[in-house]
């Protein structure tokens, strides 16, 4: 399991808007970048991340080889009801984690 | 006869040396864009970039991208896609967003293999299209090279 740093607020008013920074712990290996034996690495990167809400997608990215190691993502959604958050990635070599968190909306 | 031979090699070596792709294979910036965004025509605004304008490394550099846009359920950004222009790839990052975000502004880190144009394309609600780009200045390039 990779280690994954997510930043969401515990509680919020409903109608805020909130910021959620997630960043997951990945090499984000480009697939152009020789090794110490000189061939090129193959490519090993995190190609789709999605976050819900509830059951509702709110926010959805395709990443490529341009995305740093590590990758980070930060945006935004209306604070609508209490519930949680499912945040998934998924990408090369079969890799994929799931995360979630809960928000009290009040 | 053993000097035209040599000529001849030369010319052939000179062939293959031209016959490769400058920057290997990958499509212009342009043509990228336009095969994100079809016939569509692409005006520019109301999408603002925000990263550093000189850049020491470039394996891990900040981009924002906000949309003008008032999120509503009626008016909203359906999605944001960010281009390169000299990376091995020409896709950044593709974003599917809708009237839940509240604010249309999306932060990541990327990596720049060189001093380049970025270019972010927004869709809005109503299927207009509307872009904005950033040139960027590296001064150490991301390890594509090694």
């Amino acid at each position: 399991m990779a280690r994954v740093l997510l930043n969401v607020p515990r509680s919020a008013a409903r109608g805020q808007v909130i910021e959620i920074r997630a960043l997951i712990q990945h090499e984000m290996e480009t697939g152009y970048r020789p090794g110490a034996n000189g061939e090129v690495l193959p490519r090993d990167i995190i190609r789709h991340f999605v976050c819900r809400y509830g059951d509702e997608v709110i926010f959805q990215a395709a990443l490529y080889p341009a995305i740093a190691a590590n990758p980070f993502l930060s945006f935004t959604t209306v604070a609508t009801e209490t519930g949680t958050l499912t945040f998934h990635w998924s990408g090369d070599n079969g890799f994929a984690q799931t995360e979630t968190r809960s928000i009290t909306v009040t | 006869m053993k000097r035209f031979a040599r000529r001849e090699g030369m010319a052939t070596l000179l062939a293959i040396t031209l016959a490769r792709p400058a920057a290997g294979a990958r499509p212009a910036l342009s043509d990228a864009i336009h095969a994100h965004a079809g016939e569509r025509e692409i005006r520019e605004g109301r999408v603002t970039l925000d990263i550093p304008p000189l850049v020491e490394n470039g394996n891990t550099v900040p981009l924002s991208v906000t949309v003008d846009s008032p999120m509503t359920e009626t008016d909203f950004v359906r999605s944001i896609a960010v281009f390169n222009e000299r990376n091995p790839q020409p896709n950044v990052i593709t974003v599917q967003i809708g009237p839940r975000a509240g604010r249309a502004q999306v932060a990541t880190r990327i990596r720049l293999a060189t001093s380049q144009r970025l270019v972010a394309v927004a869709e809005m609600s109503d299927g207009s299209l509307w872009s904005g780009s950033a040139e960027v200045i590296v001064t150490l390039a991301a390890c594509v090279e090694g």
